[in-house]
């Protein structure tokens, strides 16, 4: 007897937590009851009620146009892809399509897998576009396939899936120039010439290791002559391992001058090791503005970094799906679209042989405007 | 004579210098590599980084004593540092309040998490598997995905990982919480009830229920202590890093279970001491340390990592077997 009670009220309070999941996120305090309901549960409410409501007043909001679309990005937790992911909504927003027209999943862990099993789920819902900050360039290729089999509009963005999976890339700021950017501030900051390390995230980060790639090449030109690249360090976008990595960068060339770490975890965790040290070593990469205005100045760690705006990341993102789906673009060459109030996009060959849209060039933080921005994101 | 001899051969059967000799070899052969291992500067670097570990491997140990496991502790110390950080960021709360905090509210997990082993019959591995996915979901909500980046702590409490005022300026402050964490555990777990009573539960369950022993109060204790400490590793986290993150210590608790391993601490409960924890943690925080250090590509140093671990449990494991050997052929004697 007593066990049955117990067994109904685990039941009902498992029940309570998956509704408490899904309609507000203020109410935390059903879910711990519930062990293994949760988990699911615990991203975004608002995309666990989409898919349920999703037949009904996709046929009633014939204004703004039909279809459902989603972003999946690289993974939960990271203020980065929160950003993509509201730029993406605003846009939806924008184009009058409603909240059950739109869904945002953000990945358990930033690994291919979680993305896959994400994919398989959005297939299985029948969407009508897809837009993916790849974590993997080929392993979400069958995925991706069969998504695309069944009418499916498949994009990256951010990062890049393989040219075979996607109809095109909505690109950040082209590889070029960002590797051209960054080289370019290594070469300000050591002064013209001597020893520089890379701290990048995983080795299997298409993003990463196309502007690696691309910094390689600027820096066989003869202006860069004078600076040696020493080491590509990975801290897997862990804070822990990253300072490792940058302590042991910083132990194993006493000459080094600087740093480069074009991802935003990596960026953060070389900035509080240099600055804890005293190390003379310059910063410079890719990071967010409000985790490292900390660091930013000009006798500080990093005298300025750049970034784009992940905001106009996902806002592209989602007028590029919209215009695939409606049929306004292919995902060919040549083609041109406007996304909005963003203004008019062209679509250009991309270096891997598929095509891509470049969003603008990186933007530069230096120590006169990250006050403002810090709090933007 | 005869005793000298004696206790030279029970010091080099133990199991705690067949670890010493793995971490003397690991080390010389790091400093062989590069030169810059032994020093001062990187030894300390060392410590600071992996004093979480350190102090969690503690807490693990007593956990494992009672032949019980808390894979939840990475979620714990990521709920607590993250809600101890955005409390700091919204009231600028003084350093030491924000420890307190951030310690109070990782007791509080790990006391749910013991009642519900307790009480609710739930295996330890089961339980904590769906904690650690609650807790880092709640950490993920109650920061709205957001970090708390460095410039929303306030200086002191940044400063607390870089100053030496608990260590009576001789250590870092973050090394210093460890040594005393040490110091309190070896006392606590060798020469009080409350330490044996750890131990008796791990030993033999039936035994220590006939003796007296209350054994849910000493589980849902050590499941308490745990997350005090992922509380207050937390705290230590957020410190030296300068930002609280949502994912922060994922994973920490397979590092620290192979730090309590590596020591010597038993599985299957019962079996561990202080000082082998101590030496299992400082394996890790070596293997951490020193292997970007000596110049092999990464995808190597993972794989020599699992191979120190395996080595120095293997090793382990033998000294174990010739100790008991010895001890049953004394009693035959």
């Amino acid at each position: 007897m007593k066990k049955k009670v117990l067994s109904v009220l685990l039941a009902v309070s498992m029940i309570g937590a998956m509704l408490a999941g899904c309609g507000s996120a203020s109410e935390q305090a059903a879910a711990p009851v519930a062990e293994e309901t949760a988990p699911a549960k615990e991203e975004a409410p608002a995309e666990e009620a989409a898919p349920a409501e999703e037949a009904a007043p996709a046929e009633e909001s014939g204004a703004a146009g039909e279809g459902t679309f989603a972003l999946v990005t690289k993974s939960a937790g990271n203020p980065y892809n929160e950003r993509e992911a509201a730029g993406f909504e605003e846009a939806m927003k924008a184009m009058g399509y409603s909240d059950s027209q739109i869904i945002i999943r953000h990945p358990e862990s930033a690994t291919a897998d979680a993305q896959i099993t994400t994919i398989n789920e959005l297939i299985a819902q029948n969407v009508s576009a897809i837009a993916i900050a790849a974590n993997d360039q080929d392993a979400l290729q069958p995925v991706c396939e069969q998504a695309a089999s069944q009418g499916i509009k498949i994009i990256s963005l951010d990062s890049t899936l393989n040219a075979a999976s996607r109809l095109t890339h909505v690109n950040q700021a082209g590889t070029q120039i960002i590797g051209q950017t960054l080289m370019d501030a290594v070469k300000d900051l050591a002064g013209g010439e001597g020893q520089w390390a890379i701290l990048s995230a995983t080795s299997q980060a298409s993003n990463q290791n196309a502007w690696i790639a691309a910094m390689k090449e600027v820096m066989e030109g003869e202006d860069y002559a004078g600076l040696e690249l020493v080491e590509v360090a990975y801290g897997d976008d862990e804070y822990q391992k990253s300072v490792d990595q940058t302590q042991a960068l910083l132990t194993n060339y006493p000459d080094l001058k600087v740093i480069c770490a074009p991802t935003t975890v990596g960026i953060m965790a070389a900035a509080g090791v240099l600055q804890d040290k005293g190390s003379a070593v310059k910063l410079t990469g890719l990071g967010l503005p409000s985790e490292m205005a900390d660091y930013i100045g000009t006798d500080n760690v990093c005298p300025y970094m750049y970034l784009w705006n992940p905001i106009d990341v996902g806002r592209l993102g989602a007028y590029t799906s919209v215009a695939l789906v409606n049929g306004d673009i292919t995902g060919a060459a040549g083609e041109t679209f406007t996304a909005g109030e963003m203004g008019g996009y062209e679509i250009v060959e991309a270096s891997d042989g598929g095509t891509e849209i470049i969003v603008g060039p990186p933007f530069a933080f230096t120590p006169d405007n990250i006050d403002e921005w810090k709090s933007v994101y | 004579m005869e005793k000298k001899k004696f206790d030279w051969k029970k010091i080099t059967g133990s199991r705690e210098m067949s670890l010493v000799i793995v971490l003397i070899v690991l080390c010389l052969f790091v400093q062989i590599r590069n030169s810059s291992f032994l020093t001062s500067e990187t030894l300390e670097d060392m410590f600071r980084n992996y004093a979480v570990i350190f102090i969690l491997a503690l807490g693990m140990m007593c956990v494992l004593l009672t032949g019980g496991i808390d894979i939840s502790i990475g979620s714990t110390l990521a709920f607590s540092g993250m809600a101890a950080g955005l409390v700091m960021r919204d009231y600028m709360i003084p350093t030491p309040v924000s420890f307190l905090l951030s310690m109070a509210i990782g007791a509080g997990l790990g006391l749910v998490v013991g009642m519900i082993i307790t009480k609710g019959k739930v295996p330890p591995i089961v339980c904590t598997l769906g904690f650690m996915n609650i807790y880092r979901g709640l950490t993920y909500l109650i920061a709205k995905s957001q970090w708390v980046a460095a410039y929303q702590f306030t200086d002191s409490f940044k400063n607390f990982a870089l100053t030496k005022y608990l260590g009576f300026g001789l250590v870092n402050n973050m090394i210093a919480v460890t040594i005393y964490c040490y110091i309190i555990f070896f006392v606590v777990m060798k020469w009080t009830t409350i330490g044996r009573r750890v131990y008796a539960v791990g030993s033999n369950v039936e035994a220590a229920a006939v003796s007296g022993i209350n054994i849910g109060h000493v589980k849902i204790g050590v499941y308490t202590l745990m997350g005090f400490l992922c509380g207050l590793g937390g705290a230590l986290w957020t410190s030296l890093y300068k930002s609280a993150q949502g994912d922060m210590a994922t994973g920490i608790e397979m590092d620290v279970i192979a730090a309590c391993v590596v020591g010597g601490v038993s599985l299957t409960g019962g079996r561990g001491s202080v000082v082998g924890v101590f030496l299992g943690s400082l394996t890790i925080a070596i293997i951490g340390k020193a292997l970007p250090l000596i110049g092999v590509s990464q995808f190597w140093q993972s794989a020599i990592k699992g191979l120190i671990i395996l080595v120095a449990v293997i090793l382990n494991v033998l000294a174990q077997r010739t100790m008991d050997k010895n001890n049953l052929r004394r009693r035959e004697m």
